[in-house]
């Protein structure tokens, strides 16, 4: 900011001016911290073995994209939605029955390319129609209608045998493999996710600023306001739905390809509202918050049984710590982890800084 | 009803044609045309029965769940953990003291304390704020979970139905004639009719109450603005904890309901929460009458479904509540 102050009164060449323009577009850019945590994300391979690359990292990352576009919806457009999950494995149990896995007779053969667009189109297309429905609807009353669409596809998935195989679910799909390189093998895995978050990272930091994020984020502030000024509120909340449920998609495909297999236990009512906790621990105002709330997930997730057991607990008890973790941030901090680390941090900076001192950055 | 049909005389007309295509699926004998096209008339007389007192105890949780969200616009989706904690202690008190009747009385009054303490500590803080108080239930109803599992396990539990309510009992339903003349009445068993007859019990005396009497009048001004109702003096902060206390305790006896019904075990709170918000969304969200037709159509719905298009069962609930959110986004018996 004060880089920006300073430019401001001098007369600018134009090649300083496209770089402002920048930089306010991408505030990132100047984040010093931002480039380290990018920097260490593509060398993390060579950091962590294959355990902690796939089981930490990727599941994080994949966790994180399916708590972004919950993130966008809740965020931007004031809509909490609980059944990003519930796109995700819609998309994901369609890679499964278009593509190829160990069900012969449900399953169509076609191959990855195909059958990964196809899955995305039709969980995009699920999405808006649910959102279309969701929008009919305010504040509670979406949550409950998304939570009743994820369990009426929850219970579906488990009494369907012809498409969905019921509660065994699909196995041993087949994960892309071309030039010859397997994409499902650690290392290539891991950066395909790394791409995928951060193209989702970044088109929702740019929608976001983008003319229609921000009447998307007006219409959040006071839909009637907005419709008096010409815009159709429901249409852009039913558009918001169309991309966050594509951002759910490509999380959903991405699971599919990581754990080989989905059933109807990966859209369990249980799993969806893991996903609003992620996003809401994480912190729900920025698009960074869900990928630091999937870290915070997956970390408790696979050590809190060696913790507990360590401390002399019962290791089952993961959920207790996770509801009681989530109910502390809900009561304490609005805004997740992200608000909390704020708040600190203008605590320790007014802690620190006597009046008039200048502290630069 | 009169003003009903006034108004809208081509849906009433289509609800009408639809009770009697009911009724004469019911009572008349089939005739073999119909029997070899969709089974046996004794399925669907089980079917629809079982639906109907499955909306039974549908109404007992969302009657609860509605109530709450009436009076205080709060939507506690820990109801569904009050409803498996109310049904572990009424299996509980059974076990240890036999007493069927007793279990309903320790489970109402247990779950409507669990109801008070939510109250005071928990929602009396975070009034008005509904995203917080949704967020803050569904943190709750993870603890709670956990807690039910650490303490009961992964088990199934079955409350034992009391030996004077075993066994079928004949009802004046016809469901075929034998070749001999005689005809067959249907068997059904008498707990489910017991327990159906004392939902609708409770569900007459709730509106009695709500309509009838000064604490109804008091409750149902509470929902309609809740800002006068305080100037005027009434101390609401009491009558939140009361209505909390009375909608927890529902969902407690529901739980006992249920696991003399079906059985309880983990996941079950998720399913009845569910049902709950499921039956309410059709219904319309605060009103009593609401949420016992949505009940009725919902376990009607889910019952039939699994018998005549058992892949498809969810879904037919499922399009119920669309074409309900289609036509009338506010519920079938709301006011607004």
């Amino acid at each position: 900011m004060s880089l920006l102050q300073s430019t401001q009164l001098r007369p600018d060449p134009s090649a300083n001016a496209t770089r402002r323009a920048l930089i306010r577009a991408w505030p990132e850019l100047q984040n010093p911290a931002a480039w380290l945590v990018a920097l260490i994300l593509v060398i993390m391979p060579l950091i962590a073995n294959g355990f902690f690359l796939i089981e930490i990292f990727a599941t994080t990352l994949i966790l994180g994209i399916i708590a972004l576009s919950l993130m966008f919806l809740a965020g931007y457009g004031g809509m909490v939605s609980l059944m990003q999950l519930t796109i995700a494995g819609f998309a994901g149990y369609m890679v499964a029955v278009f593509g190829m896995s160990g069900n012969a007779n449900i399953s169509l053969g076609w191959p990855w390319w195909l059958a990964t667009p196809m899955a995305l189109a039709l969980a995009t297309l699920f999405g808006t129609l649910g959102g279309a429905l969701a929008v009919r609807t305010e504040g509670i009353y979406t949550i409950m209608i998304t939570l009743a669409i994820g369990a009426a596809f929850y219970y579906f998935t488990n009494q369907n045998w012809a498409i969905f195989n019921g509660h065994t679910g699909i196995n041993t799909v087949a994960t892309p493999h071309f030039w010859g390189v397997d994409w499902r093998a650690d290392i290539a895995f891991y950066y395909v996710t790394l791409g995928v978050a951060a193209i989702c990272y970044f088109a929702v930091q740019y929608v976001s600023r983008a003319p229609f994020g921000l009447a998307l984020q007006g219409v959040r502030d006071n839909s009637r306001r907005m419709a008096a000024l010409g815009f159709n509120p429901n249409a852009h909340r039913i558009a918001a739905y169309a991309f966050a449920a594509f951002i759910a998609a490509l999380g959903g495909v991405l699971q599919v390809w990581n754990y080989r297999q989905i059933s109807p236990g990966s859209v369990s009512v249980g799993a969806c509202i893991d996903v609003l906790i992620i996003a809401i621990v994480g912190g729900i105002t920025r698009p960074i918050g869900p990928f630091i709330g999937a870290l915070i997930f997956v970390l408790l997730r696979t050590f809190a049984l060696d913790v507990l057991i360590k401390f002399g607990l019962d290791g089952n008890r993961f959920r207790l710590l996770i509801g009681l973790g989530f109910l502390a941030i809900v009561f304490w901090s609005s805004d997740g982890v992200i608000g909390l680390w704020e708040r600190w941090r203008r605590r320790t900076t007014s802690a620190t800084q006597h009046p008039g001192g200048g502290r630069h950055g | 009803m009169a003003r009903f049909i006034e108004r809208h005389p081509a849906w009433a007309l289509i609800v009408i044609i639809a009770v009697a295509v009911f009724a004469w699926l019911v009572f008349a004998i089939w005739p073999p045309g119909l029997e070899a096209a969709i089974g046996r008339k004794r399925v669907f007389l089980n079917a629809v029965l079982n639906g109907i007192t499955l909306g039974g105890l549908y109404f007992l949780v969302a009657s609860g769940f509605t109530l709450i969200f009436g009076l205080m616009r709060n939507v506690n989706l820990a109801h569904g953990s009050l409803y498996l904690f109310g049904g572990y202690i009424g299996y509980a008190v059974s076990t240890w003291t036999g007493s069927w009747i007793l279990s309903f009385i320790v489970a109402f009054i247990a779950v409507a304390l669990v109801g008070v303490i939510l109250q005071l500590a928990v929602f009396r803080r975070m009034e008005g704020q509904d995203l917080r108080q949704t967020m803050v239930t569904i943190g709750l109803s993870i603890v709670f979970a956990d807690l039910m599992l650490w303490v009961f396990g992964g088990d199934f539990y079955q409350v034992q139905t009391p030996s004077w309510l075993i066994g079928p009992v004949q009802l004046p339903l016809l469901t075929a004639i034998k070749s001999s003349g005689e005809p067959v009445y249907l068997q059904y068993p008498l707990v489910r009719l017991v327990i159906f007859a004392a939902s609708v019990v409770i569900g007459i005396a709730m509106w009695l109450a709500l309509n009838r009497t000064r604490i109804g009048m008091i409750v149902r001004a509470g929902v309609d603005d809740r800002d006068i109702l305080a100037a005027t003096g009434v101390r609401i902060q009491l009558m939140f904890v009361l209505v909390f206390a009375l909608g927890a305790g529902l969902a407690g006896i529901a739980g006992v309901v249920g696991g003399t019904f079906q059985s309880l075990s983990p996941g079950e709170d998720t399913r009845f929460l569910l049902a709950s918000l499921v039956v309410v969304i059709v219904g319309g969200m605060g009103s009593i009458p609401g949420a016992a037709l949505g009940a009725v159509i919902i376990g009607l719905a889910e019952q039939l479904g699994s018998v005549y298009i058992p892949t498809y069962a969810i879904v037919v609930t499922f399009l119920i509540m669309v074409v309900v959110l289609a036509l009338r986004p506010q519920g079938l018996l709301a006011r607004r």
